[in-house]
């Protein structure tokens, strides 16, 4: 195999935005604010067009020979076990920092109105740009150990972003959550990149690095015997950092952090990792069913459950943290039935209508003074045009109408989840049942914001009022791709030629042939079945959505809009108890709590502490009780008295005691 | 001048700097002067050393013997080689920024305070190049006298009990290990290392003098159950001495089993290796979750010693390359990244004259680049990719994944991952109390931020944290040479030991041996 051509840009995609947030963070005050949102901005948007000038460059490459790479400088190394800092882009790749660069230009832009009286304004922007260092080393990396650094990296901005307004402990707490949640994840990544090392290095001949993507793929043969636990493994990662079941807990209360914050970290690129690292190793989970059964299960019931959570909040920032946990479960779901493409192909459209969606509510906090609670919002139709007019556009995105990008990204991976060999009605009807769930508490969202008669105090409603340019433009951009940028998927039962999956076909063919092959004869039935009945059948799965969708809509704005009282009759209905049981998130956190922290904690302190170090070690064996009554009493006189010298042997006497254990339990 | 006696140079100058003070600085201002000179000097001397140092070459360089005593059969012999060299370069890179860091801190007896911390890095320096083990021995115990007078002297209000506890503990381990030396002494014939080495020693007598070397490297490092002067050394000793004692000087522990305990008595490993595993692991789980309930920073820094530590010996007890260069690197990283926490709690502490978490809180609010530069080395502390504590854990963690010594490498790996979770908790737990939130103690209103002596010594530390993080490889490559050489022959023996075991029907040792040899086929 002749070696990949060489794009030293992939390098400079990277660092730009690194030497700017070292700028900021290093130089601080001596920059005028103006020049730091310049400069921010300018360090997304140069490599955001190196992005584009390497699709360019891909797209002129034949299908199967799409890759460059740049390899920048060994990093660690013993023996055969290496790991470089190194970076490839394939197709998967172009994609992931199209979005990446492209969302994230955006976000900087509006961000220099949303932050601008902010006295954070260059530690913000510091991050900002740090995080966007961080995502695209995660995504052209060319290894496991420098896409860790990555994937830490994000996590460590996304703390640190949270906790933005330290002020507040309960933003700090939050970030400190979100962190500690992660690297429960984390500790599944660590362990999957061990067993990796432990299975490879044996085999390989020097020069190979065993956790480049270039050597796992080579090496399919060995990993197949440890895929599942691998696949697992890595997918405790995935759960940490992509929010699913039972990790997700972390990603509601992200939203303390700035709203282009959660609009870029917490809705369009960084929890979107999780998807990315499954859709990188495809060829590691289509090697294990029971690996992707168990991620497509988690990311049906995480779609399903979150969204069933999005009901009830009335916090317009966490009916869209919820949101985007159920989304996130849709693109894993997908993954798991093995339609990568199709997650994928949601995870980007849904980065244009999330980032919209959430950056629409910061435009509404903005207005609204601070105010978060939909209860007291409403009607801001007509105060805010361009605000409205884009929210609408999210709102019937992600609720999956025809033609707005949404549509066509959800209705692929409901088909796949549907007619893949992996997949199977059930994950298809969690995945319905979710979408008319989505429609509905997106309808609520948008019907007690924008629409009806506005519910807040004069003083608030005297200050409602358009956001400046700089962040209305964004809105705009964002609108525009959330309904054009689902065409490039255009299916082909609709007469399209999905342009999307044939270019991430490169990265994910040979593999979809292996699903074909472990599923054995199943699969090899679906592919002779007759394609004319195949198209009729998905057709009308696409309308069975649709209809539903729009049905959810139509009932969540009926409920909200016209018929208050009903929507009060199923608050209290049963005695309140499931409105309650939604409206605190299931209990988890406060199992979790329960469950873990306080009796870790009262072991820790209680056992661990008091008991065993100062009572048993110190107390007993070290001091004896006698002993240290005389040290503290008069340590000098302890010299002539020859008290030390008990001391001395009591402690020399538990050494022996535990030396001669030792020995003859071995 | 220098000529060929360089590492003499490198270890004898700060002693000769401290009788220098002794004699000259009755003023206070020339004590400090002087032995900041002479710290600097060091330094620029083990540069020397880096340079002349080849890389390729896994064997003892810049070797000075000399006969000594008994006819030449304990000579007076130093070395370096690739695990020596970057202890070495560490305890000097440290000794010029902990006497910076004392400047103002310590105000009494200021010139024995000098004398007794160049005393003590001529002292830990010999420990690092020493190749005759009386001489080692010497070293060895002459850290502990000026250590005990700095925690004694300059400590904090339980000094006395700090500095006699750390001198007992100590103690007891070391004379068990005398005893070993003098054993292996009277069969051997000579103090030379290399003869130590040459010894054909029966497995019985391996057990019980790797039990004793063991036991006094266990105190210092210090394993788990004899983790418990630590916490009362770092708390009672003035700032210099928390960081010379993280630093370094818990590192003579880890050393002395790399660099002693597994060659000289490797078959001792089947036995005592998976116990030594066992308690690494214990201390890293039980260490972190001591270290989340400290109500008292420095305190909880000492408890993190005990988990970090804990992961060093783990990945020398699995005898595998990555596993050893990974606790080497770790003792360079922790070096750092404690040693600077430490003297980012002295910062605050000669602020505030306490170190309870309870009395901070929304401290970032008034001091905004010491929570910057703190938050730096919590990330570096907490391991995280880019900065120099991933790097170590890494691969002790990957080492003890595959090692073939240890019963349930993957089990006990697993376990100890666990403990990066965890290090992360308390570190931002703790960052999150100290530093956000509102202000809420009226005396934290109108604290200084860092000042330029302060900026002088951390400035240094967190250049050495980053650039670990980013390059670890010129560092990787020049201990792999020396660590495959010690490696080999204990791997070896390892599996000649096969034989016998099998006759026996020793299986599980068998298959044990039979895998070890697999370390060897790193190029």
């Amino acid at each position: 195999m002749e070696s990949p051509a060489v794009e030293t840009a992939l390098r400079w995609i990277v660092l730009t935005p690194l030497l700017s947030a070292a700028i900021i963070g290093l130089a601080g005050r001596r920059i005028p604010q103006r020049a730091v949102g310049l400069l921010a901005c300018a360090a997304v948007g140069l490599p955001l067009a190196l992005a584009v000038k390497t699709f360019v460059r891909l797209t002129g490459m034949a299908p199967d020979a799409r890759l460059l790479t740049d390899a920048v400088a060994p990093w660690i190394a013993v023996g055969k076990l290496r790991a470089d800092i190194g970076f490839a882009c394939d197709p998967l790749g172009a994609v992931m920092i199209l979005v990446v660069t492209g969302v994230g230009f955006l976000i900087h832009v509006y961000s220099i109105g949303y932050m601008g009286h902010d006295p954070g304004f260059r530690r913000f922007f510091a991050y900002l740009n740090l995080f966007v260092f961080a995502m695209l080393t995660l995504v052209l990396a060319d290894n496991l150990i420098l896409l860790f650094l990555g994937w830490e990296g994000v996590g460590l901005c996304s703390y640190l972003l949270i906790g933005f307004w330290f002020n507040e402990e309960q933003n700090a707490a939050a970030g400190k959550k979100a962190f500690i949640v992660n690297r429960i994840g984390d500790f599944g990544f660590l362990c999957a990149l061990f067993l990796v090392a432990a299975t490879l290095l044996p085999h390989l001949t020097a020069g190979e690095s065993p956790f480049a993507f270039a050597t796992l793929r080579s090496h399919l043969g060995l990993l197949g015997s440890v895929a599942t636990a691998l696949g697992l493994l890595f997918f405790l990662g995935v759960a940490g950092k992509s929010a699913q079941i039972p990790l997700y807990i972390w990603l509601p209360d992200a939203m303390a952090g700035p709203t282009p914050v959660s609009a870029l970290i917490h809705a369009a690129t960084m929890v979107t990792a999780g998807v990315y690292l499954m859709a990188r190793l495809n060829f590691i989970y289509v090697l294990s069913p029971v690996a992707m059964a168990i991620v497509a299960a988690v990311g049906a019931v995480t779609a399903l459950v979150a969204a069933s959570i999005g009901l009830a909040q009335n916090d317009i920032k966490k009916v869209l943290a919820y949101s985007t946990v159920s989304q996130l479960g849709y693109m894993v779901m997908a993954c798991g039935v093995g339609a990568f493409a199709a997650g994928i192909f949601h995870l980007m459209t849904h980065a244009f209508f999330k980032a919209l969606l959430f950056l629409g509510s910061g435009s509404v906090i903005h207005a609204m003074s601070g105010e978060q609670d939909m209860r007291v919002m409403g009607g801001l139709r007509g105060k805010m045009r361009v605000t409205y007019a884009t929210f609408a556009v999210g709102t019937l995105a992600i609720a999956g109408i025809f033609p707005f990008a949404g549509f066509f990204s959800k209705d692929e991976i409901l088909w796949k989840a549907f007619s893949e060999a992996g997949g199977g009605l059930q994950f298809w009807a969690v995945g319905f049942l979710a979408a008319g769930l989505t429609a509905f508490y997106m309808a609520r969202l948008f019907t007690l914001t924008f629409l009806g008669e506005n519910r807040a105090s004069d003083h608030v409603r005297r200050h409602i009022h358009e956001s400046p340019r700089t962040m209305t433009v964004p809105l705009i951009v964002l609108a525009v791709l959330s309904l054009v940028g689902g065409w490039i998927g255009w299916p082909h039962f609709l007469g399209g030629a999905n342009h999307f999956e044939t270019w991430l076909a490169p990265v994910f063919h040979a593999e979809s042939q292996v699903v074909a092959h472990v599923a054995g004869e199943h699969a090899a039935g679906a592919v002779v079945s007759a394609h004319g009945a195949r198209a009729a059948q998905e057709f009308g799965l696409a309308g069975a959505s649709l209809l539903w969708a729009a049905l959810g809509l139509a009932l969540g704005w009926w409920v909200y809009g016209r018929r208050p009282s009903l929507a009060e009759g199923w608050r209290r209905s049963a005695g309140g108890i499931p409105h309650r049981i939604l409206a605190n998130k299931y209990y988890v956190d406060e199992l979790y709590e329960a469950a873990v922290i306080r009796p870790g904690y009262a072991l820790s302190r209680r056992i661990l502490w008091k008991w065993v170090d100062v009572g048993v070690i110190d107390g007993l064996i070290v001091n004896g009780s006698a002993v240290a009554v005389a040290i503290t009493g008069a340590v000098l006189r302890l010299f002539q008295n020859g008290l030390v010298r008990f001391y001395a042997w009591a402690v020399a006497f538990g050494a022996a005691v535990f030396v001669v254990y030792l020995t003859v339990r071995s | 001048m220098l000529g060929s006696h360089i590492l003499s140079w490198v270890v004898f100058l700060p002693l000769v700097g401290a009788v220098a003070i002794l004699l000259t600085g009755r003023r206070a201002v020339v004590a400090r002067g002087l032995a900041m000179l002479v710290a600097v000097a060091d330094f620029a001397l083990s540069l020397v050393v880096l340079a002349r140092f080849d890389g390729a070459d896994g064997g003892d360089q810049l070797v000075e013997r000399a006969a000594w005593l008994a006819g030449g059969k304990i000579s007076y012999a130093i070395a370096v080689d690739g695990i020596s060299l970057f202890l070495v370069l560490l305890t000097t890179f440290l000794g010029p920024l902990v006497i910076l860091s004392c400047w103002r801190a310590i105000a009494d007896r200021v010139r024995e305070c000098m004398a007794f911390l160049l005393l003590l890095q001529a002292a830990m320096l010999g420990t690092f190049v020493a190749r005759d083990m009386l001489l080692f021995y010497v070293f060895w115990e002459s850290m502990l006298i000026p250590m005990s007078f700095i925690i004694g002297i300059w400590g904090g209000e339980r000094r006395i009990y700090a500095a006699v506890k750390f001198f007992l503990f100590t103690m007891v381990g070391s004379i068990f290990m005398l005893v070993a030396i003098l054993y292996c002494y009277f069969q051997a014939g000579s103090m030379a290392f290399s003869d130590f080495l040459a010894l054909q020693l029966p497995r019985a007598a391996q057990l019980w003098l790797f039990a004793a070397f063991a036991l006094a490297f266990a105190i210092k490092v210090p394993l788990f159950p004899l983790h418990t002067w630590l916490p009362d050394a770092h708390v009672e000793a003035p700032t210099a001495g928390s960081v010379i004692l993280a630093g370094v000087l818990l590192k003579m522990g880890t050393y002395g089993l790399l660099r002693f305990a597994i060659p000289l008595f490797p078959q001792a490993l089947t036995t005592f290796g998976p116990w030594l595993a066992v308690l690494s692991v214990i201390g890293i789980i039980y260490g972190a979750l001591v270290a989340l309930v400290q109500p008292d920073v420095k305190k909880l820094v000492a408890y993190s010693s005990v988990s970090h530590l804990g992961f060093v010996v783990l990945g020398t007890v699995s005898l595998t390359p990555e596993g050893i260069a990974g606790g080497i690197f770790q003792m360079l990283a922790h070096g750092l990244s404690t040693g600077a926490l430490f003297l980012l709690v002295g910062v605050i502490y000669e602020r505030r004259h306490t170190r309870l978490i309870e009395d901070f809180g929304g401290l970032a609010h008034a001091m905004p680049l010491y929570a910057s530069v703190f938050m730096f080395v919590t990330l570096a502390s907490v391991g995280l990719p880019g900065l120099c504590g991933f790097v170590g854990e890494f691969l002790i963690l990957t080492g003890t994944f595959r090692s073939a010594l240890l019963p349930h490498a993957r089990l006990l790996a697993v376990l100890a991952a666990t403990g990066v979770v965890l290090g992360a908790f308390y570190m931002l737990w703790m960052y999150q109390r100290v530093f956000f939130g509102p202000l809420r103690h009226e005396k934290n209103r109108g604290l200084a931020d860092l000042t330029p002596r302060e900026w002088a010594y951390l400035l240094p530390i967190l250049v050495g944290i980053l650039w670990l993080g980013v390059r670890p490889a010129p560092l990787l490559e020049r201990m792999q040479p020396a660590i495959e050489r010690l490696l080999g022959p204990v791997t070896r023996e390892l599996t000649v030991d096969r034989a016998p075991l099998q006759q026996a029907g020793g299986a599980r040792l068998g298959t044990v041996a039979l895998q070890v040899s697999d370390p060897l086929e790193v190029e």
